[in-house]
């Protein structure tokens, strides 16, 4: 039984984490990160080739992070593979034991380390989403019955602060229908909106995980705001950072006011501490986890 | 209409070298390549001139009324004939399908005078936008004719995608994101936009295309 499930379902305000394959077939830095972050987690993301960049499997790391004694959220994105190929590992991910997964659109190629791949995108999101409930339900893409169904918990992703919002909440209401029972934001920068998303999906029934991301320094600002899609830092947050004596000290303090906050708006927060595993805890103490 | 652009000069060289030709017939096209100024009368005349600043022989050129079209190009060829049989090689300013057409024509070795970029719209005058993917399974209707598949960098049928960012786009920044200007202009003429676009059936696009309309009923 997911523990994700288990805690949503119960009303838990749960905590997720993310970590990263290793460019490689070195697990050591993600499994130390596995390490710190795990035990303080109901489950962990492990992303799938993030940043279209190259990464190890999300499948195998999936299950390596299962093996850990950790409970994996495998990540699909629909850039890397058609129906056939996307099918056929939700298929070994049930197989191997993995109960949670979360579908994303996936970056597009030219922004990541292959520039000159070509982007799949066979089925988007929202029908990939529909596919894997299908799947649940037995059957496969093409309505024909499968030997074994599998039983997964599935997610999707928002970006409650999106506009123009009608757009981005018709997107989220299209894929809860779709299967989505969770969904996970993108970082949150404003409370306000975060709200405004959990009622307008409190209808659909879908929980609604909220991300922080760990700005513990001005590069990482300066990096969000002009590398990651789809992400800007508010002026007021930036200055509030780049301002202070010591960044690190005030990101922990700004990360540890957002948990507190989004703990009574939200189901449960994801938190992406952009390598600074170690102070996770804190924040999550901080914030009364 | 078929975008096209100048091939990279160096490779029609090489091209030629690789055979030995040392004379060249032209053709161009009177439709696409004329409109997008890259294989009309007078970008053969500049490819006349620079092949001849090269040290080739220009033994001829023609700009036929549709490059792709087998039987106008067959005619046009013989038209020339005796200039395209002077001829070691004949470069054609078309599009792929244009320098094919023209590849079956002819007996002489054919080597392309442009790069096909895309089937879009001419904005004005030299400002091209791709606009469709023949992809053979058409969601227009559905999309308030603003194509998804070509438009949006990801092809998605059901967006936006995460990275829309105050309406515009992830890759192309300077863009609106399609599926914005799809919604607004559906909302603009009253058309709701709530159902899912299922998968794309990509066996209709199943390569090589072929279509033939002269098959009667019965056979």
């Amino acid at each position: 039984m997911s523990r994700l499930r288990d805690a949503l379902d119960r009303g838990e305000f749960v905590i997720t984490g993310e970590v990263a394959p290793p460019h490689g077939t070195d697990y050591s830095a993600m499994r130390a990160s596995l390490d710190t972050l795990g035990p303080l987690c109901h489950a962990i993301n492990i992303t799938d080739n993030q940043g279209a960049t190259l990464h190890l499997s999300s499948l195998a790391a999936s299950k390596a992070a299962l093996e850990a004694g950790y409970e994996p959220i495998f990540q699909q994105t629909c850039r890397d593979r058609n129906r056939l190929a996307l099918q056929s590992d939700l298929l070994a991910a049930w197989t191997l034991g993995l109960e949670n997964v979360l579908m994303v659109t996936g970056d597009d190629p030219r922004s990541g380390d292959h520039t000159k791949a070509k982007g799949v995108f066979d089925l988007d999101s929202t029908q990939l989403l529909a596919v894997a409930k299908g799947m649940n339900e037995g059957v496969d893409m093409n309505g024909s019955e499968l030997t074994g169904a599998t039983g997964f918990l599935l997610g999707g992703a928002m970006f409650p602060e999106a506009e123009p919002w009608e757009i981005q909440l018709e997107r989220a209401v299209q894929k809860a229908e779709a299967g989505a029972t969770f969904f996970q934001t993108q970082a949150v920068m404003d409370t306000d909106k975060l709200a405004r998303a959990v009622d307008a999906l409190a209808p659909y029934g879908v929980k609604l995980i909220a991300s922080i991301l760990l700005l513990k320094n001005g590069r990482v600002i300066d990096f969000v705001n002009t590398k990651l899609a789809g992400m800007m830092i508010p002026d007021h947050i930036g200055s509030r950072i780049k301002g202070a004596a010591d960044p690190m000290a005030e990101a922990i303090a700004l990360a540890t006011e957002q948990v507190r906050e989004i703990r009574d708006i939200a189901h449960g927060v994801h938190v992406m501490p952009l390598g600074a595993d170690d102070v996770v805890e804190r924040i999550l103490e901080g914030a009364g986890l | 209409m078929i975008v096209t652009k100048p091939r990279d000069w160096a490779r029609i060289k090489a091209n030629l070298e690789s055979i030995d030709a040392k004379s060249v017939f032209l053709m161009g096209c009177g439709q696409c390549a004329t409109v997008a100024h890259t294989g009309g009368e007078k970008e053969l005349a500049v490819a006349k001139a620079r092949l001849e600043a090269d040290g080739y022989q220009v033994t001829g050129w023609a700009v036929g009324e549709v490059a792709c079209h087998l039987g106008g190009t067959k005619l046009e060829t013989r038209k020339h004939f005796g200039s395209v049989d002077a001829a070691d090689a004949v470069v054609v300013l078309a599009c792929g399908a244009g320098v094919q057409t023209v590849a079956d024509a002819v007996k002489k070795p054919v080597f392309p005078g442009l790069e096909s970029a895309f089937l879009g719209t001419v904005l004005r005058s030299g400002v091209y936008e791709e606009r469709c993917q023949t992809c053979g399974d058409c969601v227009l209707d559905l999309t308030a004719g603003i194509c998804p598949v070509t438009t949006c960098p990801k092809g998605l049928l059901n967006g936006p995608c995460g990275g829309m960012w105050n309406g515009m786009c992830e890759v192309q920044t300077d863009r609106e994101c399609t599926h914005v200007r799809i919604k607004r202009r559906l909302a603009e003429q009253g058309r709701s936009a709530t159902r899912v676009i299922p998968a794309k059936d990509n066996s209709v696009k199943l390569k090589p295309g072929s279509i033939n309309t002269r098959e009667r009923k019965g056979q």
